[in-house]
């Protein structure tokens, strides 16, 4: 089986065409000009993830809105879920940038951390 | 001089460029001071929360608001001095060629800084319907896709419900995203080009991801509503012009511009400095000098950068050259000027000195992969150098050593069609 894909990992946005042998399940990967294409097209056919960013609203005036951002990539099919567990949140201050704002999300050893200092 | 208001370099602007050329200078010692008319530094960097900043300078992938604490906290320890939510209204030069401020702050009202360099830093802002001239009605919901990102991830405010992006731009790419993690529908984005003005991962991270359809080669002919926003015309062009017999309607409440930026340079202009008409900002030589001796120009309100990292480097060379300049070690000559010949919209900077390294930044206006590009000096060729991937969205750098730049003359940069692609 083939697949096409564009690799997003830097401005380059080499296509990336992949095989998969029908006996083994394995992969081949052409086209990415460096070994990161090869392991980004494996992750997004097997578990696609993406970097979640947010705004959280907070009780500090200066500041009523944090941003925030998962420490690592997501699975896809959980980010609207964590979207909305972060608009119903609200944060006390103070935070420092890199805090923990919400830890472990589902057991998928992702945590949501402020992107700046409250 | 070391009076209150007296400093060795005024920076106008505490965004990425600000921030990273005072950390330079205050560090040598230099008696550094920030003026930006917010509450915060960072500049545009605070609004952009999204990852993406940051793979170049720090080897991590950062948002925008580490990014901008990051070289806030470094620009801080260096020993630089910050005046926050202060504009400044007036820049004059006086004839002992030291510099007059003038601010003005809700805290401290009009105050008058005195300092021996200027560090122009002040950014770019968006371009409007105004600047493109798009036809119907002036409904409330349109804004330019900075502003909305602005709305939401600074005030926490929704734009509209249903929303139509026109322009393939970045940051109308990202905010296509961003709208529909909060909710909001993205019915189309409309660019006139025949490809995307914007980063192939945005495309695909930012339109792929939610299926948001791209209309390539199309025109926005109409806006619709009289209140609100009720809905766009959109129309394919043939040849350039709008071909109305297969015009289509899309509904939206919110529309978002995402056409470009422009440096924000009114202060420049007042100050005598000369402008590029390539780039919308100041004619700099090897020093990042403007035409005026003392003021320096660095970040986007130079020329439009696509990554914040080379905003950094590039302020950060500036503040190296400003460093020389107040110890009264600049070259005095004019130097030599460098220009964009084929397929180039500018080359920064637009002199160069005879046998000074100098680091050239350039803009493709086409797409190609495995251009030549040639550096020329009269008919001798310096340089050729193939680039593997060229895009009018992304910016080349392209350093010349000493010995390439030992004899002078007039520099031409050059690019030669490579590769086609689809
Ligand atoms: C909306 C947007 C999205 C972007 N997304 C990305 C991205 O995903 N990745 C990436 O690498 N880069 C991105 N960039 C590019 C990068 O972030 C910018 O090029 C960079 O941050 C610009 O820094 P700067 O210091 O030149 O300008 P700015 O950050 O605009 O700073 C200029 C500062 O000057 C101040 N100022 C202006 N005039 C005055 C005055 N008269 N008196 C006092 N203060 C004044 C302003 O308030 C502002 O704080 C984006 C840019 C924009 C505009
Ligand atoms: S394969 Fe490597 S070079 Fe190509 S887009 Fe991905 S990260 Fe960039």
């Amino acid at each position: 089986m083939e697949k096409n894909l564009i690799c997003i990992n830097c401005p380059q946005g080499c296509h990336l065409t992949i095989n998969t042998a029908s006996e083994t399940g394995d992969f081949t990967v052409t086209g990415n000009r460096c070994p990161r294409g090869q392991t980004y097209a494996i992750q997004e056919l097997t578990d696609p993830r993406r970097v979640v960013t947010a705004v959280v609203p907070t009780n500090c005036h200066a500041l009523p809105y944090l941003p925030v951002r998962t420490d690592k990539p997501l699975p896809k099919t959980l980010i609207p879920d964590l979207l909305n567990s972060l608009y119903k949140m609200r944060v006390d201050a103070p935070k420092a940038m890199g805090d923990i704002i919400l830890e472990n999300y589902k057991n998928t050893g992702v945590n949501v951390i402020a992107s700046e200092t409250l | 001089m070391e009076k209150k208001n007296c400093y060795d370099l005024a920076v106008i602007g505490g965004g990425a460029a600000g921030l990273s050329a005072a950390a330079v200078t205050a560090s040598a010692s230099r008696r550094t001071l920030v003026i930006d008319r917010e509450d915060h530094l960072g500049g545009i960097l605070r609004q952009c929360i999204h990852n993406g900043f940051g793979l170049r300078y720090f080897k991590e992938e950062l948002t925008g608001p580490e990014y901008a604490e990051r070289l806030a906290v470094s620009a801080q320890k260096a020993g630089a001095e910050f005046a926050l939510g202060t504009t400044v209204t007036e820049l004059k030069r006086l004839p002992d060629g030291t510099f007059e401020l003038e601010t003005l702050s809700a805290k401290d009202g009009v105050r008058i800084i005195h300092a021996r360099a200027v560090l122009l830093a002040m950014g770019c802002r968006e371009r409007n319907r105004g600047n493109i001239a798009t036809p119907g009605t002036r409904p409330a919901g349109v804004f330019t896709s900075g502003t909305a990102q602005k709305l939401l991830n600074l005030e926490g405010r929704l734009p509209g419900k249903k929303a139509v992006i026109i322009g393939s731009g970045d940051i109308g790419l990202i905010m296509a995203r961003r709208l529909r993690w909060c909710g909001i529908e993205v019915q189309a984005v409309v660019e006139i080009m025949p490809f995307p003005s914007g980063l192939t991962r945005n495309i695909v991270q930012c339109l792929n991801d939610f299926n948001i359809p791209l209309w390539l080669e199309h025109s926005v002919v109409e806006i619709c509503g009289k209140d609100r926003v009720e809905g766009v015309e959109v129309a394919p062009l043939v040849n350039g012009t709008p071909d109305m017999g297969r015009k289509f309607h899309i509904d939206c409440d919110t529309l978002l511009f995402s056409v470009g930026l422009v440096p924000e340079n009114e202060l420049a202009i007042s100050a005598g400095v000369k402008l590029n008409p390539a780039t919308g900002g100041a004619m700099v030589n090897g020093d990042y000098q403007t035409s005026v001796p003392g003021i320096f120009s660095a970040g986007n309100v130079l020329h439009v950068h696509d990554l914040v990292d080379f905003v950094s480097e590039e302020a950060i060379r500036a503040g190296q050259c400003i460093l020389r300049y107040l110890e009264g070690r600049t070259a005095q000559t004019p130097g030599n000027s460098a220009l964009a010949g084929a397929n180039l919209k500018y080359v920064i900077p637009n002199r160069y000195f005879t046998g000074q390294r100098t680091y050239f930044s350039f803009r493709s206006m086409i797409v190609t992969n495995n251009g030549t590009l040639t550096v020329s000096c009269g008919d001798r060729v310096l340089l050729k150098k193939v680039l593997p991937f060229v895009r009018p969205a992304e910016m080349v750098n392209l350093e010349l050593n000493e010995e390439l730049l030992s004899d002078g003359g007039e520099l031409t940069f050059s690019l030669e069609k490579g590769t086609e692609v689809k």
